[in-house]
């Protein structure tokens, strides 16, 4: 049965996100095949419920600017190391609730389900690095087309990944 | 998140977004996509469900490795174990965010 794209959200909401503009230069369709069988690919996860590692090496998302310019959200992008057990991230998001992703990381950014599929042959290898972002952007998403994605690239580059799973919050 | 996705792809990095809202994803020309009508900020399911967790990954995965063109999409036929009403809740954060908080603000004139 096909998903209902609109079945939590607010019905106020709705007529926002149906078929809304699409900006310039992103209006035709793009294309990689994958070079290689799934079994034989390095892969790496995004999730954008704004997730960092929490052992104090990185900020969490900015918060309190988003607070104090509510159009504006932290474009900004976080490394994290596959290795990364339960209760080593952090979650920095206005829009979502962060209990369930706090109480098992697996529910935004699974890790060791992963890890799993590798033990089990059916995924070739887990990225070095997966990837933390805050979905919630100013109108226009200009910083993350104009270096946040590049960025990302790069060092997806550097670690010789295969592909990329992106999971919206 | 489905410019993120185009941005990856473009570079020449085959990429699946797995979304709640698959429309907006496809509409937004996201080059694979796997919907599931789970609650925000659950993209993979509930906490402890590791089956579903599993399944969901595994699906995008097999999408991801398996289309044969831009615009690919599969809905998982996964339904949410609790009340609609609850999980409503359990999405939504503790208080509005800024913008909800200010748009509210506007609405009543304050």
């Amino acid at each position: 049965m096909p998903v209902d794209s609109y079945a939590y959200l607010p019905r106020s909401f709705r007529a926002m996100y149906e078929e809304p503009p699409r900006l310039d230069g992103e209006t035709e369709p793009v294309w990689a095949p994958m070079g290689r069988r799934l079994a034989e690919s390095t892969v790496a996860l995004l999730s954008s419920a704004g997730l960092y590692v929490n052992d104090g090496s990185q900020e969490p998302f900015d918060l309190d600017r988003e607070r104090a310019e509510p159009g504006w959200g932290d474009p900004s992008w976080r490394a994290i190391p596959r290795s990364t057990p339960q209760g080593g991230l952090g979650m920095a998001h206005l829009h979502v609730n962060d209990a369930d992703t706090m109480a098992d990381h697996e529910v935004s950014l699974p890790l060791r389900t992963l890890d799993r599929l590798v033990m089990d042959g059916i995924v070739g290898e887990s990225a070095p690095t997966h990837y933390g972002v805050m979905g919630y952007q100013q109108a226009g998403l200009s910083e993350w087309r104009s270096h946040t994605a590049a960025e990302i690239v790069t060092r997806l580059r550097d670690e010789h990944v295969d592909c990329l799973l992106l999971a919206p919050a | 998140m489905p410019v993120l996705a185009r941005h990856v792809e473009a570079a020449g990095i085959p990429t699946v977004v797995v979304t709640m809202m698959p429309d907006v994803a496809q509409w937004l020309l996201a080059p694979r996509v796997v919907g599931v009508e789970f609650p925000f900020g659950h993209s993979f399911g509930m906490p402890g469900d590791a089956v579903t967790h599993r399944r969901v990954l595994e699906t995008a995965l097999v999408v991801l490795a398996g289309a044969v063109a831009p615009g690919t999409r599969v809905d998982l036929d996964l339904a949410w174990p609790v009340s609609r009403g609850e999980a409503y809740k359990s999405w939504q954060p503790a208080e509005p965010s800024p913008i909800v908080k200010m748009l509210l603000d506007r609405q009543k004139g304050t």
